[in-house]
């Protein structure tokens, strides 16, 4: 296996070209487990931790640009102000050690069902900024995950930054697992707000072969609530809304969970988290 | 090379909390564990195991292996030098499969190569022929169903241990009951999840002999194990303890040890072997799962009147210690209750299903979860409250066990119970997510949120028992260094975590009077120790330690020609009254003063095999806890609020190590509660790994309240009672109890998982 260093953003880019089968690593928090269980042996790593365009964020007026190798430390401590919603679900991540190593774009790029940042990032409507020695495109997160752990990179592309919307209103995530710290989820919801546009935005993981949204569910509640008058969620608005979220997945039975409990969970979050942002709403 | 673990301490004796000599090293990661083990020109050892639960080897061919660059040897159960089975029980299990697995994981050919990469691809290269048999996997199906097949010719039963005592179905004794309970439980397979891999280092030395530096929990059975095997004499098999990363009972058995020793042989180099982790989960054997029925029946004053059992323990594919995890759950099998009627059947099975045997609570675990299950049933009936009715049965000083065993030593139990009950219950809490049940999950702010109180309460007997040889050898040497009077303490007892290090120097600082005290590392050059198990080291070895330092006191006060009842203290000898008679110095000069003592508690008996009569047990150990939870019961998942424990240990030997222990336990009952289960479907594992084997993390192990007791058992080495199992035991039904509370479900099975406490298991 070799193991390849760029110094810089345009060297990485031209050897992704030259070997489109060399693996990205950052953190390596999913890339050396594989490797680590021989489940995986890429014929090449492609250390990207040296290349300093990766490393920074920075701020336009209607979005947050995250540079691939930004960590979930640094987006708990840097970003939890004005993306709450990714905070949230970065301080779910592993253990402190796996958060210090991790990034957002190594979460991207496994594109595991079950990452814990794609729920969120579908419901802010974020989208991946890839780039090859062709060319740079952004890809809404929505069209991002194909299948289990498939992406629509391209062979030459790498993830350089994912582009999350300064979204005006609040924004939940939550997780299910068997313990209360370090696990993988057995399903994740995340919620956001668009109070402009009056429009919840939705994202479901681990409970489908890629992260989805929950359109019909966002659909209805998005007509449901009482957004002028910011009076309470109308009875059985909520049930309906966790209903319509559960229909969405299509969870399986594995060693982490059964399907029926994926679909019942996520039914219960949808409407918890539903209810904290719109409380959040009203008192805004 | 591996550097040898010493103590050199120099103050704190019996009683005190000196800082174990391995802390500091383990906490900055210097602590040189099995699986650092280095010789220069070393080779890789590396293990085929069959992907199938049960199959016919029909042919092997390890030729595309031994053509691979790096490759120097390849071997097969033809390979073996001795016997071809080993076991810890009964020699039953192949050292390399022979014509047929009998569980997934089983060892079928072994490598040995420059490099582990080249080891692995020799491995993947090696041709196994399987004829896939059905795997035998339901316990029950396989010991009472005529028509099942067998795992190993003739039968399914590794033991059947009755416990008959007064009669449970006379009709005149059911008459007594105003309540009778009837239930099944079930406990899954819990892994000992130590974090260091089995791993060792073996040097062929030029006797012909083999040196072996391995991880293991009883360095002289192992011994006793591998020698024949390799067709050597045991002095030429010489074994030293390399630093061990966790056991609780799965290092009972060998895992790598004859392994990586028929390597070196046959290579002639050094060979260190380390198991992967997911290796790790089919190399050692876990705790047994078990079926249970249990029938209580109460009269209406709460005295139990009957206890009717049937446990069913899975013992997979080899017998390793399940006969003497069936004693125990049949022995302990109605908990440290006070019962006129009792009928209990305790087997072990053999399945293809994970190999189990010792894990920390060995048997009197999963009958805990029943019996303890049972006494909260039977108290709801009679609207009683739970730990009102454990006092009503509680067993004391003099009670007689179902075996006919009389308790000669103090048991408090219903003290204990007084005890816990006057603990406060923890204080409301300012809302914080990391208290919520799902912590930073954020899958509650409060919503669904409702509190259970449990309690539990466990018996586990300590040593080991049923007629077996138990005692413990300690080499003792006192002479002057640099000035100073100086010990060296010498035994082969494992330290494996426990603190059993710390505590040897304490025992010859007291007893011998002096601060510097080293401890030579743990090898074959000295006597038996027997294994950390059982909660037995502080008893066995630590008695052993006491000895062998009194023995050279008594040979100190003839040189120094002082009254036989003179002490050592402070350097100096001293007569009862407190005259100093001489110094140590003076009386030692250049002698060095060394002694070897055995120790070994009193003799016990085998259980009848038809009645289970008997004095079986050696000491009895009791912890009681109550549980505190919250759980969310809209998503079922659950935090533990708070666990408080009493526990009596006779002496309080080292308040830090004993604490660690109590809280260790009861963590591991926690997670044999809520959340460790190797899961296995058809005799294979789903989930080998420490991502899908869940264990507790800081955020689920809550704080404890303590309280421990002194009541001395006049029996035992400065009246100690062993305490690394007892917590184990009644930690998981105390926290079964209080989800029950906060649910109101029956809830018959551990590890309780959100699907059972919301109906959606798969169907």
């Amino acid at each position: 296996m070799d193991f390849l260093r760029p110094q810089t953003w345009p060297e990485a880019l031209a050897r992704k070209a030259e070997r489109p089968a060399a693996v990205p690593i950052a953190g390596g928090t999913d890339v050396m487990v594989e490797v680590n269980f021989d489940r995986r042996r890429p014929e090449a790593l492609l250390d990207l931790t040296r290349i300093p365009e990766l490393t920074g964020w920075e701020r336009d007026e209607r979005a947050i640009r995250i540079g691939a190798n930004v960590t979930y430390t640094r987006v708990i401590e840097e970003l939890g102000a004005e993306l709450p919603g990714l905070a949230m679900a970065s301080r779910t991540v592993g253990s402190p050690q796996i958060r210090n190593r991790g990034t957002i774009a190594g979460n991207l790029g496994a594109a595991s069902p079950a990452g814990d940042a794609h729920p969120i990032l579908l419901a802010l409507g974020a989208s991946v900024e890839a780039e090859s020695v062709r060319g740079t495109r952004l890809i809404p997160a929505v069209e991002f995950y194909v299948g289990v752990k498939r992406h629509s990179l391209a062979p030459d592309e790498l993830i350089r930054a994912v582009h999350v919307p300064l979204s005006p209103g609040p924004q939940q995530f939550s997780k299910i697992g068997t313990r209360n710290a370090m696990v993988i989820a057995v399903c994740s919801f995340a919620l956001a707000l668009d109070v402009p546009a009056r429009r919840v935005g939705t994202g479901i993981g681990s409970a489908a072969p890629t992260p989805r949204r929950a359109v019909a569910a966002e659909d209805y509640v998005s007509g449901a609530l009482p957004w002028e008058s910011r009076d309470p969620i109308p009875d059985g608005v909520g049930a309906r809304f966790g209903e319509l979220v559960a229909q969405t997945a299509s969870p399986i039975d594995d060693v982490r969970g059964s399907a029926a409990y994926r679909r019942h969970a996520l039914a219960v979050l949808a409407r918890r988290n539903l209810a904290w942002a719109w409380k959040e709403y009203q008192c805004a | 090379m591996t550097k040898p673990l010493t103590s050199t301490s120099r103050a704190g004796g019996v009683g005190e909390s000196p800082v174990r000599p391995d802390g500091p090293l383990k906490v900055k990661g210097e602590f040189a564990y099995s699986s650092d083990l280095w010789i220069d020109g070393m080779l890789w050892g590396a293990t085929l195991r069959s992907p199938h639960p049960r199959a016919r080897i029909t042919g092997v061919d390890i030729g595309p292996a031994l053509a691979i660059a790096g490759v120097r040897a390849v071997l097969t159960h033809a390979d073996v030098p001795g016997d071809k089975f080993y076991g810890i029980d009964q020699r039953d299990q192949p050292v390399l499969a022979i014509d047929e697995v009998r569980y997934q994981g089983e060892p079928v050919a072994l490598v040995a190569a420059d490099h582990p990469e080249a080891a692995r691809r020799a491995l993947n290269s090696i041709e196994v022929h399987y004829e896939v048999l059905e795997p035998i996997f339901d316990a029950h199906k396989a010991l009472f169903d005529p028509t099942s097949e067998h795992v190993h010719p003739g039968t399914n039963l590794v033991r059947h241990q009755p416990v008959r005592q007064g009669d449970p179905d006379d009709p005149a004794v059911r008459a007594q009951c105003a309540v009778v309970i009837a239930r099944d439980y079930e406990v899954g397979i819990q892994d000992q999840a130590f974090l260091g891999p089995e791993s060792g280092l073996a040097i062929p030395s030029e006797d012909g002999g083999i040196e072996l530096y391995v991880a293991t929990q009883w360095l002289h059975n192992d011994l006793a194990q591998i020698a024949p095997c390799l067709r050597l004499p045991q002095e030429k098999v010489r074994m030293t303890m390399a630093g061990v990363g966790g056991a609780f009972g799965g290092r009972e058995d060998l895992s790598m040890q004859i392994h990586v020793a028929m390597l070196a042989l046959h290579t002639g180099k050094p060979v260190k072997m380390v198991y992967h982790r997911e290796e790790s989960f089919f190399g050692h054997v876990h705790r047994h799962p078990a079926v249970m029925h249990y029938e209580h029946g109460a009269s209406a004053d709460g005295k139990l009147v009957f206890v009717k059992a049937q446990i069913a323990l899975d013992g997979g594919g080899f017998a390793s210690t399940t006969p003497a995890v069936v004693a125990n759950a049949a022995s302990l099998g109605v908990g440290p209750y006070e019962v006129p009627h009792v009928k209990i059947d305790a087997y072990g099975a053999y399945t293809n299903n994970p190999p189990c045997g010792a894990m920390r609570g060995f048997g009197a675990v999963q009958a805990c979860f029943a019996y303890e299950s049972q006494m909260d049933a039977v108290a709801e009936a009679l609207g009683m409250s739970p730990w009102r009715l454990r006092q009503i049965n509680a067993v004391s000083e003099g009670s007689t066990l179902p075996t006919g065993q009389v308790i000669d030593s103090p048991v408090p139990l219903s003290e204990m119970l007084d005890d816990l009950v006057a603990m406060p219950l923890p204080p409301s809490e300012e809302f914080d997510l990391r208290r919520m049940p799902g912590g930073v999950s954020n899958t509650t702010h409060g919503e669904g949120v409702r509190r259970g109180v449990g309690y539990g309460v466990g018996i586990k007997n300590i040593c080991f028992s049923e007629g077996f040889d138990d005692y413990s050898t300690a080499r003792v040497r006192l002479e002057m260094i640099g000035g100073e009077p100086a010990a060296l303490v010498h035994t082969a007892a494992a330290e494996v975590g426990q603190g059993l290090v710390t505590l040897k120097a304490q025992i010859a600082r007291t007893e011998l009077g002096i601060e510097r005290v080293t401890i030579a590392p743990a090898d074959s050059r000295v006597g038996n120790a027997g294994s950390s198990s059982a909660s037995r080291q502080s008893y066995m070895t630590g008695g052993a330690v006491k000895e062998a330092c009194a023995a050279v006191r008594q040979r100190v006060i003839e040189l120094a020609g002082a009254p036989a009842d003179a002490q050592l203290v402070g350097g100096k000898v001293v007569t009862a009254l407190g005259e100093v008679v001489a110094q140590l110095a003076d009386v030692l000069g250049d002698t060095a003063i060394e002694e070897t003592r055995e120790y070994r508690h009193r003799p016990t008996e085998r259980m009848n095999p038809l009645t289970g009569q008997g004095n079986s047990h050696v000491q009895f150990a009791l912890c009681v806890h109550r549980a505190v939870v919250d759980v969310d019961v809209e998503l079922g998942l659950v935090r533990v609020v708070e666990l408080a424990a009493v526990q009596d240990v006779g002496k309080i030997m080292n308040l830090l190590s004993l604490e660690g222990q109590i809280h260790g336990g009861t963590a591991q009952g926690l997670g044999l509660a809520v959340m460790e289960e190797i899961q296995v479907a058809n005799g294979k594992v789903l989930n080998p790994s420490f991502t899908d084997y869940l264990i507790p993390t800081i955020l689920d192990m809550p704080p404890m309240r303590l309280k421990i007791l002194e009541n001395a058992d006049p029996h035992a080495p400065y009246g100690l009672r062993g305490a690394g199992e007892p917590p184990t035991l009644s930690s998981t039904p105390a926290i079964v109890a209080a989800i029950r509370q906060a649910t109101g479900l029956a809830l018959k099975r551990v590890p309780i998982r959100p699907e059972h406490l919301t109906g959606t298991l798969a169907s």
